[in-house]
C-alpha cells in the first residue's frame, strides 16, 4: 500500500495505537489515512454497539477482527418501564454465533437490555477459552442451567454480574458448579435471582477466591449467615448484602458488627432488603470510609436514615427512598460534601397523596451543600420554578438531571404556572448537561429553551410535555449532541418529525409513544431515509388497515448501516425504502 | 464514546450495507431523492397536513406538489431552522399538532387556545382518568418492575401491620422477642424463602418435570392461564396421556375445570384452593405454588362451573 515516506513502521504506530483506549480518538485516527485505518482496526480490542441493530455482527468482525471485548445494548430505555412489548426484540444470539467463531480470544460481554438464552451462554462458555467478564444489565431470556454451564466451563472467569436481570431461577445448585480449583473470581452480582442459592457452595466459593472485591448477595442469603462470608472475604471492595433482617440477637449483632469491621476496605455497600433497624449500628464501624450507599429498598424511617449517613462524610453516591424526607436530605447537605450523585426513588408512587413530607426543598438543600453533586434523580410531588432555578444557579456543574414529578402535568406550585422556566435555568446555567428528564406541567416554551441552550445535551426524556410541533422541532433543530431522544404522550407530530429527518440520521435512536404522529408520515420517513430503520410498533394489528392519517401507537427510529432486521414480532413494521422489503 | 462503529462524527454511509466508511460524511445520492411529488401524489397524505415535506429534498418549506429537488444533493443534508418554515403559519390543518409562526420566542403566544386544549387532550387521554389516576398509566412513574416488585414485596403485604410493630419492639431493645415474632422479615413467606420476584413452582399431573412462572408479570387470571398453557404444551415429556392434555388445555377450560384438568394452588397455610375464586391481588399474597390438577382428583375442590362460593378447602393430596 502507498505509504508516506516519513511515516512510522507499523508496529510502532500499532504501539502508540494501543494507549489510544476511547472509541472516539480511535474513530479519528482510522480516518486519518488508508494505513492508519488498517493499523487501527487490527489493533482494536474493544467495541461498543450502542444499538444492536445498528449494524450486523459481520460487519463488526469484517472491520475488526482482534476484538477481546464487547458492549451491546438491545432494547430502547423505555422497556424498562414496560413500554416495548415482550418479544420486540434485542436477541443476542446471532452475535454469540458469529463471535464464537471470529472471536477465540473474546474475553469480555457487556449486554445491555438484550435477550440471551441458556444456548447462547453454553455457546459462550465452551467457545471463548479466555473468557473473563460477563455483565448481564437488566437481560432476559436465560435460566440458571445457562449460569451453571458459565460456572462449569470459565475457569477464567472473574466477573459475573448479573445486573437486574429476569432469571428464571431452576435451581440454587448452579454455583456448585464453579469447579473447587477455581478461583479467580473477582466480582459476583447475583442481587437480582429470586430463589436462594446453594450457601454452602457460595461459602465455599468466597473463601477460596482472594482476589474477590464485589460481592453482591441476593435478598435469599439470611442476616445470620453474612458474618461468615464477610470473615472469608475481609478484602471485599462492594457489597451487596442479602435480606437485612433477624431476630435481633445480641451474639448476631456482634458477630456481624466485628465482620463489618474486619473489612477495612468496604467502600461500597447495597443490598439491605426488610432491614430491620436494629442492625444498622452493625455497619457503623466502616461509615466513614464508605463512597457509595445504596439503601433504595430499605424501607427504614428517616430518623435511622439520618444517623447513618451523618457518619458517612466521605459518601460521593447516595441512592435512597424517600423515607428520607426533607430533614434528612439536609443532614445530608451538611454531612456529605463529597457528595456527586443522588436518587431518590418513591416509596409509595401510586399513592394519590404524599405519604411522607419529601418535598423539592430537599433537593434544594443538596443542591446548597454538596459543591460536587452532578447526578441527580429524584422522585417528588411537587415543584417550582424558583427551587428549580435555586438548584440551577447553585449547581452549574449538573451534568445529568432527571426529575420526575409523579402527577403528570402538575404546574409549579406556587404559581401554578408551567415548569417552563425552572427547566430553562437548568439548561441553560448548567452547560454540560448531558442528561435530562423532563415532567409536571409544560409548554412548547421549555422545548425552545432546551433547544437553544442545551447543547451539550445527549439524551433527553419527555413525557405528558408540550402543546405543539414546535415543541419536538426546537429539540431536534437546536439540540446539537443529542444522541437519544425518547418522548411518550406529548402532542407531537409529523411536521417536526419530517422537516427534521436528516438529524435522526446523526442520532442513535429516537422513541416516540401515545403521541401523534401518522402512519403516512411513518412510510414516508422510511422511505425517504434509507439510512434508518423506522419501526412502527403497534399492538392493535397492522397500521395499514386504518387510515394513513391514524396516528401509531409506538414509533421507533434508529439509524443503522445493516437495512431492516429479520427478527420482528407481527406487531413491528419496519418502513422500508422497497415497500416489498416491508413485513408485516 | 460515540457507540456507532465505524463512524467518524458518528455519520454512517448511507444506501446498502458497505462495511467500511473511510468518508465520515454520509452522503445521500439523487437517486434517494425522487421527486417528491410523484410520490406524494400516491400517498394518502393529505397535503395540508405536510405542508413542510422532508428537510432533505425540499427547497425552502416547499409543499408537496411542487417538484423541487434538494439544490444540495451530493452535500450532507441541512438541517431545517425554524426560518425554514414560511407556511407554517397556515393553521388550516385539522391534525392535533399544529404548529405557530416560525420565528421567534413570542410564537406560543399565537397558539390558539383550541390548539392547546387539542394538544393536551390527546395526551390526557393516555391518562385514565381525567383527575391523574396515575397508576393507570403503562409505565408511569418511570421505576423499573425490578424496583417495583421489592416495594410490593416489602411495603405493601398485609404484613406490614406486623412488620411495624415489630420495629416497636425492637426500637424498645425488647429482649423477650419469642417465638411468634422470631421471623421480622416483612416477606410473608416463612420458612426462609424470600423473593424479589414472584416465582412460584407448576407442576402439571402426568408431567415429571415442573416449571416455574414469574406471578409478577401477569395482573389477572386469563393471562396467567394463557402462559401456562404455552409453557406445558411445549414440554415434551409423557406418553399419549400427554397429548391428549396438550389438545385439552386452553386457557378458558384451564380456568372452568372444562377441560379435565382443574388450576389449583396452595396456599400460605398449606391448604389446596381453586384458581380464581378471590380478587387477583389477595391471591398473590398468598399463593405458593400451582398445581394444574386431574379434574378427577380434585376431590372436594367445587368445579368453577357449579358456581362455587369461594372454594373449599381440601387438604395436599
Amino acid at each position: 500500500m502507498p505509504r508516506m515516506g516519513y511515516s512510522f513502521p507499523e508496529e510502532v504506530l500499532e504501539h502508540v495505537f494501543s494507549f489510544i483506549q476511547s472509541d472516539e480518538d480511535r474513530n479519528a485516527i482510522s480516518e486519518v489515512c488508508r494505513s492508519w485505518h488498517d493499523i487501527e482496526r487490527w489493533s482494536r480490542r474493544r467495541v461498543f454497539v450502542g444499538n444492536c441493530y445498528a449494524i450486523s455482527p459481520t460487519m463488526v468482525i469484517r472491520r475488526f477482527p482482534e476484538v477481546r471485548s464487547v458492549k451491546l445494548k438491545g432494547k430502547p430505555h423505555f422497556a424498562d418501564f414496560n413500554l416495548v412489548p415482550e418479544g420486540w426484540g434485542g436477541y443476542v444470539a446471532p452475535w454469540i454465533s458469529a463471535m464464537a467463531s471470529a472471536y477465540p480470544w473474546l474475553e469480555e460481554i457487556r449486554l445491555k437490555r438484550m435477550v440471551i438464552t441458556d444456548e447462547s451462554l453454553e455457546l459462550i462458555s465452551k467457545s471463548f477459552k479466555n473468557f473473563k467478564v460477563l455483565v448481564l444489565s437488566s437481560c432476559e431470556g436465560f435460566s440458571t442451567d445457562g449460569l451453571a454451564a458459565i460456572a462449569a466451563n470459565c475457569r477464567n472467569l472473574r466477573e459475573l454480574d448479573l445486573g437486574e436481570s429476569e432469571v428464571e431461577d431452576l435451581s440454587g445448585h448452579w454455583l456448585s458448579r464453579f469447579p473447587d480449583n477455581y478461583t479467580s473470581m473477582v466480582s459476583l452480582n447475583i442481587a437480582c435471582l429470586g430463589w436462594e442459592v446453594s450457601f454452602s457452595a457460595l461459602e465455599r466459593l468466597v473463601g477460596r477466591c482472594p482476589n474477590l472485591r464485589t460481592l453482591r448477595l441476593n435478598r435469599a442469603v439470611p442476616l445470620d449467615k453474612l458474618a461468615n462470608l464477610l470473615c472469608r472475604a475481609p478484602q471485599l471492595v462492594e457489597l451487596g448484602t442479602g435480606a437485612y433482617s433477624s431476630e435481633l440477637r445480641p451474639d448476631v449483632f456482634s458477630n456481624l458488627s466485628g465482620a463489618f469491621s474486619g473489612c477495612k476496605e468496604l467502600k461500597s455497600l447495597s443490598g439491605f432488603w426488610d432491614v430491620v433497624p436494629g442492625y444498622l449500628p452493625a455497619v457503623y464501624p466502616i461509615c466513614s470510609k464508605l463512597k457509595s450507599l445504596n439503601l433504595s429498598y430499605a424501607t427504614i424511617q428517616s430518623p435511622e436514615l439520618i444517623k447513618l449517613v451523618s457518619q458517612c462524610q466521605n459518601l460521593q453516591r447516595l441512592w435512597v427512598l424517600d423515607y428520607i424526607e426533607d430533614a434528612g436530605l439536609d443532614a445530608l447537605a451538611a454531612s456529605c460534601k463529597d457528595l456527586r450523585e443522588l436518587r431518590v426513588f418513591p416509596s409509595d408512587p401510586f399513592g394519590q397523596e404524599p405519604n411522607v413530607p419529601l418535598t423539592e426543598q430537599g433537593l434544594v438543600s443538596v443542591s446548597e451543600g454538596c459543591p460536587k453533586l452532578q447526578s441527580v434523580l429524584y422522585f417528588c410531588r411537587q415543584m417550582s420554578n424558583a427551587a428549580l432555578m435555586t438548584i440551577a444557579r447553585n449547581r452549574p456543574n449538573m451534568t445529568r438531571f432527571r426529575l420526575c414529578i409523579i402527577e403528570p402535568h402538575t404546574p409549579d406550585y406556587l404559581t401554578l404556572q408551567p415548569l417552563d422556566v425552572g427547566f430553562g435555568a437548568i439548561v441553560e446555567h448548567c452547560k454540560d448537561l448531558r442528561r435530562l428528564s423532563l415532567s409536571g406541567l409544560l409548554t412548547d416554551r421549555v422545548f425552545e429553551y432546551i433547544g437553544t441552550h442545551a447543547k451539550k445535551l445527549e439524551m433527553l426524556s419527555v413525557a405528558f410535555a408540550g402543546e405543539s410541533d414546535l415543541g419536538l422541532h426546537h429539540i431536534l433543530s437546536g439540540c446539537d449532541n443529542l444522541r437519544k431522544l425518547e418522548i411518550r404522550d406529548c402532542p407531537f407530530g409529523d411536521k417536526a418529525l419530517l422537516a427534521n429527518a436528516a438529524k435522526l440520521e446523526t442520532m442513535r435512536s429516537l422513541w416516540m409513544s401515545s403521541c401523534s404522529v401518522s402512519f403516512g408520515a411513518c412510510k414516508l420517513l422510511g422511505q425517504k431515509m434509507p439510512g434508518l430503520n423506522v419501526e412502527v410498533i403497534d399492538e392493535r394489528g397492522p397500521p395499514d388497515l386504518r387510515p394513513e392519517s391514524c396516528p401509531i401507537d409506538k414509533l421507533y427510529v434508529y439509524r443503522t448501516v445493516s437495512g431492516p432486521r429479520f427478527d420482528m414480532p407481527g406487531f413491528v413494521w419496519t418502513m422500508a425504502e422497497n415497500p416489498a422489503l416491508r413485513l408485516s | 464514546m460515540q457507540g456507532v462503529v465505524g463512524g467518524g462524527a458518528g455519520a454512517v454511509s448511507g444506501g446498502g450495507g458497505s462495511s467500511t466508511s473511510d468518508a465520515s460524511m454520509s452522503t445521500v445520492s439523487k437517486e434517494d431523492n425522487p421527486v417528491l411529488s410523484s410520490e406524494d401524489s400516491s400517498s394518502c397524505l393529505d397535503e395540508s397536513e405536510l405542508e413542510l415535506g422532508l428537510g432533505l429534498s425540499l427547497g425552502v418549506g416547499v409543499g408537496a406538489c411542487k417538484a423541487q429537488q434538494g439544490p444540495r444533493g451530493g452535500q450532507y443534508a441541512r438541517i431545517l431552522t425554524a426560518k425554514d418554515f414560511p407556511y407554517v403559519g397556515s393553521s388550516t390543518s385539522a391534525s392535533v399538532s399544529s404548529s405557530s409562526s416560525s420565528s421567534s420566542s413570542s410564537s406560543s403566544s399565537s397558539l390558539s387556545r383550541a390548539n392547546v386544549t387539542a394538544g393536551t387532550k390527546r395526551s390526557a387521554d393516555s391518562v385514565a382518568a381525567a383527575n391523574g389516576a396515575s397508576s393507570q398509566v403503562v409505565g408511569w412513574p418511570p421505576i423499573r418492575a425490578y424496583r417495583m416488585n421489592s416495594l410490593v414485596n416489602q411495603a405493601k403485604l398485609p404484613a406490614t401491620e406486623v412488620f411495624n410493630s415489630l420495629i416497636v419492639k425492637s426500637r424498645n431493645s425488647n429482649p423477650a422477642v419469642g417465638k411468634g415474632t422470631s421471623n421480622a422479615c416483612v416477606n410473608a413467606n416463612e420458612k426462609g424463602q424470600l423473593r424479589s420476584s414472584l416465582f412460584v413452582k407448576v407442576n402439571m399431573d402426568g408431567i415429571p418435570i415442573g416449571r416455574k412462572v414469574d406471578l409478577s408479570s401477569h395482573r389477572c387470571y386469563e393471562t396467567l392461564a394463557q402462559k401456562l398453557e404455552d409453557m406445558f404444551a411445549t414440554s415434551r415429556s409423557g406418553g399419549e396421556e400427554h397429548d391428549m392434555m396438550v389438545d385439552a388445555i386452553t386457557p378458558s377450560k384451564l380456568l372452568d375445570g372444562s377441560s379435565g384438568f382443574v388450576l389449583t394452588y396452595e396456599d400460605k397455610e398449606g391448604d389446596w384452593m381453586l384458581v380464581g375464586d378471590v380478587p387477583w391481588g389477595m391471591f398473590i399474597n398468598s399463593v405458593r405454588r400451582l398445581r394444574i390438577m386431574r379434574a378427577s382428583e380434585a376431590n372436594g375442590l367445587a368445579p368453577r362451573l357449579e358456581e362455587s362460593n369461594g372454594g373449599q378447602r381440601n387438604k395436599p393430596i
